[in-house]
């Protein structure tokens, strides 16, 4: 069985001008998304308190809503979450005088109303952790940046570095993107997500930069975007196998994961698509925007052989 | 040229037959079991704690599946969580306060795998459910405490050489000293100089005012809040032992912030009361100088509080010890009178300190107070019979022996050397914990199982020998995991999966390879080097820089981002392996000997 028997290379920089255009509008739809709605920060980066209850018959969101209002919580979020049984209950830190103890008087609230209630789950966040957790991920997003970068020109030239982590960043804004348009919760699991999409779809790039690499110094007498097309074509079969591959473990996990594992898996789908698309269409014409060119590679290639295993 | 020498093939044996064993003892599951650990240093887990421990369960008729000994305590296991909690009370019942029992899970591997070191996967709060605190330490109160204390043996200083002075007093980290003098200024500077060498002090002339304002040096400041943080994490140890958990998990992280892990805890309010505690002794020497009554002002320099039964008690502000100087409080008996009494060993400068204190006061109370929650209360009010040195104190009178008990109690657990405060919380539920596990378990399996028939379909048997690739990745992965017994949480579980998919991607760089090489038109033989050589390159540069987002992964993540790290890290490296040697050695083993070679089978 084989999918792709492609005979002659696609010109796919001669698409330059459309595929630039289409990336740049996503982009900044992405960028205008998140500047106008924001994202929807979980508990784990604004501070709160949620909790997951669980009830031995169905229940009703706003007979606990009413309960929570005898305690004093007023503007608190209750939700059915899952099944009819199990109820999310969100209260914002503003609303929050008791710090830790606030979830063991909620779980005594319900309970004076129905003994059966089950705790399931427990989240409360400070607001000097959040603050955190958002420094942290930001500084992580910028380290794994500079490093996949630094690592590619070591190994290739500068310009393919910097092409393909601004293809990679491409796909993290539009991912951002995604989750602010449909307000999604981001979490940290969500954040994890992104990184790990950074890792891995610089790989697509990788690959196709390898390919660049090994073209250069097979065909001579070959034009620039000739070599590039030439490496794209070559390993679109490659490409698209891995990330169905991929994408069939990350729907698994989108459907049975459950709650916790369901945004995770939706951010990854979304990066796995869009990974194919930038590491082609965006990563190789910035190298072509950069003026790649085969003395690159005559001036670095001894630099590349000492490298290798 | 498709062909392995033997040390390889050999090597590849070896490892997969360590990763099968290391990973068998996740197959056998875990029993619920009781743990029990001594608490005192003189009393050790051995033969004789096993008897015992064996006696009281076979007197109660409690059918077990073992009882094994390890290094720091007893294991027993049992079939159900009900026998589980019934020995667990006829234990504490009978070993008393010396020992903690704590419920655990215990897994039911084989002991030769146990002897191994073969141990099943250390699972996450996520997954078996507990009670994740983030403590933050309150460094400003413990940093003004000591500033408290210096003021207090700046004024007798100042009292002990006869210098005049008009006023000590501390404002927030600042002590001001007030004289009418520039003279004896300069002499309490000079005397100071050479007694506080942790101190800063600056001489100043506000107005008409002559001060001089005392501030802690830096560098002492760091040592306070060092060994503020080491003295609460004492603390909160012998508080988790109290609430008899097994495998707490209690740890400093960052300058000022202690993590508490409690495995299994169900009873959060209970747990949170007695973490939270934020009570701290202090010793004071009691006012009977002055006599007051309830609610009237009470006289300069002194304080009012209250015993357990209520009477109200005059106490000087001065502290004489901290709680923090207190090693040790164990209950028992005044060797002359018989008489229930607590006895106290003080650490070095608790001992010098006492015993100045005691030689001044002979005669007079000294009180123990507990500060919970900004509250203070009198736990007990001695009087001082005789000047104590060698820092042994014993108190005794008006007690009984579960007041003695209560007292040590307190005395031991009751100190911290600042108060903290609760800034993250993370509970799951046992049931949340086992859905996760399911949840976490099917996605991989159903993930693995499509790629599997997918690979297959599209390559044949280089399909087949992807799946065989990558499952003794996954066998490898789950064998590492278990060997550095690394956290694996619900995130960790997506992470196995996700390298899973990750994975494939060396075989099919490969099997592409290896098609276009074929296409090209070279002998089969040729085409399977080509493929594996040339992509060896693509695979170990994508492979390096997903590890270098999941190296920044582990250094900025927290908790169970953290456990995604770890695994795609291992993931990387398993499958570097698996795809490479693993799937290499299969394929010389089925086509390598075959020198000519028509077809092969790749779709």
């Amino acid at each position: 069985m084989e999918f792709f028997k492609i005979k002659r290379d696609i010109p796919f920089m001669s698409y330059g001008k459309y595929t630039t255009t289409i990336s740049l509008v996503t982009f900044i739809l992405a960028v205008f998304f998140i500047a106008t709605k924001g994202l929807n920060f979980g508990v784990d980066f604004t501070g709160g308190t949620v909790m997951e209850v669980h009830y031995s018959q169905a229940a009703d969101p706003g007979r606990v809503r009413e309960q929570l209002a005898g305690i004093g919580l007023n503007d608190v979020l209750v939700q059915n979450f899952g099944s009819s049984h199990d109820v999310l209950i969100q209260v914002s830190l503003k609303q929050n005088v008791v710090g830790a103890n606030l979830s063991e008087m909620i779980l005594a609230q319900l309970r004076q109303q129905d003994a059966s209630v089950e705790m399931r789950r427990v989240e409360f966040v400070g607001p000097q952790v959040g603050k955190d957790l958002v420094e942290n991920g930001a500084l992580a997003l910028l380290i794994v940046s500079m490093g996949i970068a630094c690592y590619l020109w070591l190994r290739f030239e500068w310009k393919f570095g910097l092409a393909a982590v601004i293809a990679n960043l491409h796909d993290v804004v539009i991912i951002l993107g995604f989750f602010a348009f449909f307000q999604w919760d981001f979490s940290l699991t969500v954040l994890a997500a992104l990184l790990a999409v950074l890792g891995y779809s610089v790989n697509e790039s990788v690959v196709v930069f390898d390919r660049i690499r090994e073209n250069f110094r097979k065909m001579r007498k070959t034009g620039v975007a000739e070599i590039i097309d030439n490496a794209i074509t070559r390993t679109m079969s490659r490409t698209i196998i891995t990330h169905f591959s991929t994408q069939l473990v990350v729907t698994a996990m989108l459907f049975l994961g459950g709650e916790t594992l369901h945004y995770f898996a939706l951010a990854l789908t979304i990066g796995i698509l869009f990974s194919i698309y930038s590491s082609v269409l965006v990563a190789s014409p910035l190298l072509m925007l950069m003026g790649v060119s085969r003395e690159d590679f005559i001036k670095t290639e001894k630099v590349a052989e000492e490298v290798m295993p | 040229m498709n062909r392995y020498p033997l040390w390889k093939y050999l090597l590849v044996m070896v490892v997969i037959i360590f990763g099968f064993i290391y990973t068998l003892p996740n197959f056998y599951g875990e029993s619920p079991a009781v743990q029990i650990l001594p608490l005192r240093a003189n009393l050790k887990a051995d033969h004789a704690l096993l008897q015992r421990v064996d006696q009281a369960i076979r007197a109660a008729n409690l059918g077990t599946e073992g009882v094994v000994l390890d290094s720091t305590s007893v294991k027993v296991r049992f079939n159900s969580t009900d026998t589980q909690l019934k020995a667990k009370d006829i234990l504490q019942s009978q070993l008393g306060d010396d020992y903690m029992v704590a419920v655990n899970l215990v897994s039911r591997s084989p002991q030769w795998l146990t002897a191994m070191n073969a141990q099943p996967m250390y699972l996450g709060l996520d997954l078996r459910g507990g009670v994740h605190l983030l403590l933050q330490i309150d460094m400003s109160s413990a940093l003004e405490k000591a500033v408290e204390a210096a003021s207090g043996d700046m004024r007798s200083v100042l009292r002990e050489r006869n210098i005049a002075y008009s006023g000590v007093s501390r404002e927030g980290r600042e002590v001001t000293v007030r004289f009418r003098d520039e003279e004896m200024r300069n002499k309490a500077l000079a005397e100071f100089r050479q007694r506080f060498g942790n101190l800063n002090f600056i001489d100043k002339n506000a107005g008409n005012e002559i001060v001089l304002l005392a501030t802690i040096r830096p560098e002492e400041e760091k040592r306070i809040q060092e060994s503020a943080v080491q003295q609460n994490l004492v603390t909160l140890r012998n508080r988790v032992n109290e609430l008899g958990v097994a495998e707490p998990i209690i740890q400093q992280q960052g300058v000022d912030r202690i993590v508490v892990q409690l495995p299994g805890v169900l009873d959060t309010a209970h747990a949170k009361d007695i973490i939270g505690r934020t009570a701290t002794l202090e010793v004071r020497l009691v006012d009977d100088e002055h006599s007051f009554s309830e609610g009237s002002p009470v006289p300069f320099g002194t304080e009012m509080f209250k015993d357990r039964d209520g009477t109200a008690l005059l106490v000087k502000k001065n502290v004489l010890l901290t709680g923090e100087r207190i090693q040790d409080a164990q209950p028992g008996f005044d060797n002359r009178t018989n008489e229930p009494a607590v006895h106290i060993n003080l650490d070095g400068a608790g001992t010098r300190k006492f015993k100045e204190a005691t030689r001044e006061n002979v005669g007079k109370r000294m009180a123990i107070l507990l500060f919970e929650r900004g509250k203070g209360e009198v736990i007990t009010a001695p009087v001082i019979r005789e000047e104590i040195g060698g820092g042994r104190v014993q108190i005794s009178g008006q007690m009984d022996t579960k007041e003695a008990n209560d007292i040590s109690l307190l005395l031991r657990a009751g100190a911290l050397a600042a108060p903290m405060e609760i800034i993250e919380e993370r509970t799951v539920g046992p049931s949340l914990g086992a859905d996760n596990i399911t949840r976490g378990f099917q996605s991989t399996q159903i993930g693995f199982a499509a790629i599997a028939i997918f690979m297959i379909a599209y390559y044949l048997m280089f399909g087949m020998v992807s799946v065989l690739a990558l499952g003794s990745n996954l066998l490898l992965l789950v064998a590492l995991l278990s060997m550095l017994q690394a956290t694996l949480t619900l995130p960790g579980m997506a992470g196995i999966a996700l390298t899973l998919g990750m994975a494939i991607d060396a075989n099919v760089l490969i099997n592409e390879r290896i098609r276009e090489e074929l296409r090209n038109g070279i002998t089969p033989q040729a085409a399977i080097h080509a493929g594996y050589e040339n992509a060896f390159r693509t695979i170990l540069d994508s492979n390096i820089t997903t590890l270098i987002a999941g190296i920044a992964l582990f250094m900025f993540g927290s908790g169970a981002v953290r456990g995604f790290a770890v695994v795609l890290c291992l993931g990387i490296l398993t499958s570097m392996f698996s795809a490479v040697l693993i799937s290499r050695a299969l394929v010389n083993l089925i086509y390598g000997r075959k020198p000519r070679l028509t077809k092969i089978s790749i779709g």
